[in-house]
């Protein structure tokens, strides 16, 4: 018995294999779901919620969501958008969100996750909470400001880097990444060069002494929006 | 205090930034006191404190979006010393002086044409509906639009240098992020030669004008003063890089080719209560003698030459109205400022000929230190950034002594000096009204960068008698 399967994505039928989420059968066909705690070498998480798609007229994470024969997926419609821009304006206005100065501007996906859903300003009171830095370690920068409990670093240190350096302490508003140390990030055994590190989607956590080192119009998402490069891969399924 | 009455002029309008004018009368009408307040708050220096030093240069620019790329740099300078990059890559260095150049360039385009051209084409005393930019560019259109272009061009320089025409990226600490494009240095030569023509036509207004008023200019605000700049090691004017030489109203030497990371032993700040302004003097002349002017005027004035042929010439022709002693007309600042117009152009014509623009090597490093300053010949004068760092790279300290800061006493002098002059009783007239701010204007303040504040208010200028009656008011 063949294990593929086919279901519907925005009314086209597409082929997935038995087993994989929404998303990653959607990535395969060259369909985009917007998605920030998600990431193409770690489990599915299920947090953020940006990928939310209607399975059936039931809204579930395309992440977390195993695709069945015959679903019927709807992902690109203004109704799912707004949500994820709202949610997306959730973030902004959590954090300390600076893009004019951020080192991580035209790098960052939830910058370009902003962009990409025609996010001018954020319909929510900005909260300014205080957060803290963390410039203790020689090579990596942590700064609170700007992180959005994706939950990336938490997961990648464990999964990819075999390490336990960073975990979620807290709940609801006063929830915040911490250091497996009992002081600060310098007396854990994180590296520069883990997956933690370079996984982070945003401008929390960074390699020291290299910022701004590619010029605007060269970075990442300067001339290309957010998930162009899955986007691409819809011309070369089509042409196969 | 005894029966005095205060007029104020708020905001001072085709500045920079947001300031007052009040001046004090006395019971039969004559001017007491007239001063300068900013009436801004500028907050830069904490809240940098905890930041990573790289972002500095980025972040700090954000107090102005006019020249923006001093900040830039000068912040930039400071973090080469704190990065150990004690002498950059030929790349770096000519990349970072084609911004500032493409920098002064547009910023003085901008106050000449925009700003201050209205008062030189129509006088001071004209119709005020007519005397601004719109009324400029109904009668000289042709002007009008080169000074839109001049600007334009070197925006595009600062483009095509930081990445945006503002608040870019491009020198971070031990150099710069990108070198020059063949492309885009094709697409600047193109009109490298126009933008020198239209250089030369700006020159010769701001001179013609100067010279045939020179009889009221000479009076009109001015006074004798020290004057400050960097200056080359052989006594060129440059704009990026050199050392202190600060001279009197004569042109006597207060000190020379100082390493100005250690300004702190040439320089101070006082603190007045009037004012969100400091107040810069020369330590070794003190708080009453030891201010000074920067700028253009400044520039030209301690310069024993100019590098370029054609600003050379018109230095020349400049320092000759004093028999080569130090020009202490205030409204020379003008013509001053379009010889470095003039310079700038050439200079940019120079870089974009210049192969070591597209060389590869961008950023050097060296012994890391913990102090770090940079300085830079601004548009509007000298700019110093000053930072300590700690051994986790974060910023600990922060001082900037911005060019505007340094003209604070010389614009409040010339404040008080044309409203002795034009002021009589307690008629206020337009005229006056517009004399004063023209006075304020030569300097080519920014007051959101001396301080920092947002809003708009009216024009408003009050006669205020000893009993605190409004006795006469108008407004805009």
């Amino acid at each position: 018995m063949s294990d593929k399967i086919k279901f519907t994505m925005d009314g086209v039928e597409i082929e997935a294999t038995q087993g994989q989420t929404i998303m990653q059968a959607a990535d395969e066909a060259g369909i985009y779901i917007p998605r920030l705690c998600a990431h193409k070498d770690l489990l599915p998480f299920g947090s953020c919620r940006v990928c939310t798609v209607m399975v059936n007229d039931r809204p579930q994470a395309a992440c977390t969501q195993p695709v069945s024969p015959g679903m019927a997926v709807d992902s690109e419609t203004p109704e799912l958008n707004d949500i994820r821009r709202s949610i997306v304006e959730m973030l902004f206005v959590e954090g300390n969100h600076y893009c004019a100065f951020c080192e991580k501007s035209g790098n960052c996906e939830l910058q370009a996750l902003g962009y990409r859903l025609g996010m001018l300003a954020p319909r929510y009171p900005y909260m300014f909470n205080k957060h803290d830095v963390d410039a203790s370690h020689p090579d990596i920068y942590i700064d609170h400001n700007r992180c959005i409990l994706c939950g990336r670093c938490v997961r990648s240190s464990k999964e990819l880097d075999g390490k336990n350096v960073f975990q979620f302490v807290g709940r609801g508003i006063h929830k915040r990444v911490a250091f497996n140390s009992d002081t600060d990030l310098s007396g854990t055994d994180v590296s520069v060069t883990d997956r933690a590190i370079e996984n982070c989607p945003v401008g929390a956590i960074l390699k020291k002494r290299s910022a701004y080192a590619v010029p605007i119009g060269k970075r990442k998402y300067d001339s290309q929006p957010i998930g162009s490069d899955i986007e691409s891969r819809k011309a070369a399924v089509k042409q196969s | 205090m005894g029966d005095t009455s205060r007029i104020i002029i708020e905001p001072v309008t085709r500045v920079e930034g947001h300031g007052k004018v009040s001046i004090l009368l006395d019971e039969n009408g004559q001017v007491t006191r007239a001063r300068l307040h900013i009436v801004e708050f500028r907050g830069f220096e904490r809240f940098i404190q905890g930041r990573p030093y790289w972002e500095v240069p980025v972040t700090v620019q954000r107090l102005c979006g006019i020249c923006p790329v001093s900040h830039h740099l000068a912040a930039a300078k400071a973090m080469d010393v704190i990065v150990g990059a004690d002498k950059l890559t030929p790349t770096a260095e000519k990349m970072r002086r084609l911004m500032h150049y493409g920098q002064i360039y547009q910023s003085h385009a901008l106050h000449f044409f925009h700003l201050v051209s209205p008062d030189l084409l129509f006088g001071f005393d004209a119709d005020p509906a007519v005397r601004n930019i719109i009324g400029v560019i109904k009668k000289y259109p042709e002007l009008a639009v080169q000074g839109v272009m001049m600007r334009k061009y070197g925006q595009e320089i600062i483009k095509v240098t930081a990445g945006k025409k503002i608040h870019g990226t491009g020198a971070i600490p031990g150099g710069i992020n990108k070198n020059l494009s063949i492309s885009e240095r094709d697409f600047l030569l193109k009109d490298i030669d126009q933008q020198i023509e239209w250089s030369r036509g700006a020159l010769k207004i701001a001179k013609d004008y100067t010279v045939e008023h020179l009889d009221e200019l000479s009076d009109f605000g001015s006074f004798d003063s020290n004057h400050l700049s960097l200056i080359r090691a052989d006594g060129a004017m440059d704009l990026y890089d050199g050392g202190l030489r600060a001279i009197d109203a004569e042109g006597n030497t207060i000190f020379d080719h100082v390493d100005y990371q250690g300004y702190t032993d040439y320089i101070a700040e006082e603190v007045k209560d009037w004012s969100y302004m400091k107040f810069p003097f020369m330590k070794q002349l003190g708080t009453e003698q030891g201010w000074y002017r920067v700028g253009p005027l400044s520039r030209v004035n301690t310069a024993d030459f100019i590098d370029t042929p054609e600003a050379e010439e018109a230095r020349i022709e400049f320092m000759a109205l004093t028999g080569g002693k130090p020009n202490n007309i205030t409204m020379a600042y003008h013509w001053a400022r379009m010889i470095e117009v003039l310079h700038s152009a050439e200079k940019i014509r120079d870089l974009l000929n210049d192969t070591d623009l597209q060389g590869e090597d961008l950023v050097v490093k060296g012994e890391r230190r913990f102090e770090g300053v940079g300085l830079i010949e601004a548009p509007r004068g000298t700019l110093f950034h000053h930072y300590r760092v700690n051994e986790d790279d974060q910023v600990t300290m922060a001082n900037l002594i911005v060019s505007t800061t340094s003209n604070n006493v010389p614009m409040n002098l010339a404040v008080e000096k044309v409203a002795k002059k034009y002021l009589s009783g307690t008629e206020i007239t337009e005229g006056l009204l517009n004399r004063v701010e023209v006075a304020i204007r030569a300097y080519d303040p920014c007051l959101s960068c001396a301080t920092h504040a947002l809003g708009k208010m009216p024009l408003t200028v009050s006669v205020v008698d000893h009993n605190g009656q409004v006795i006469n008011r108008r407004s805009t």
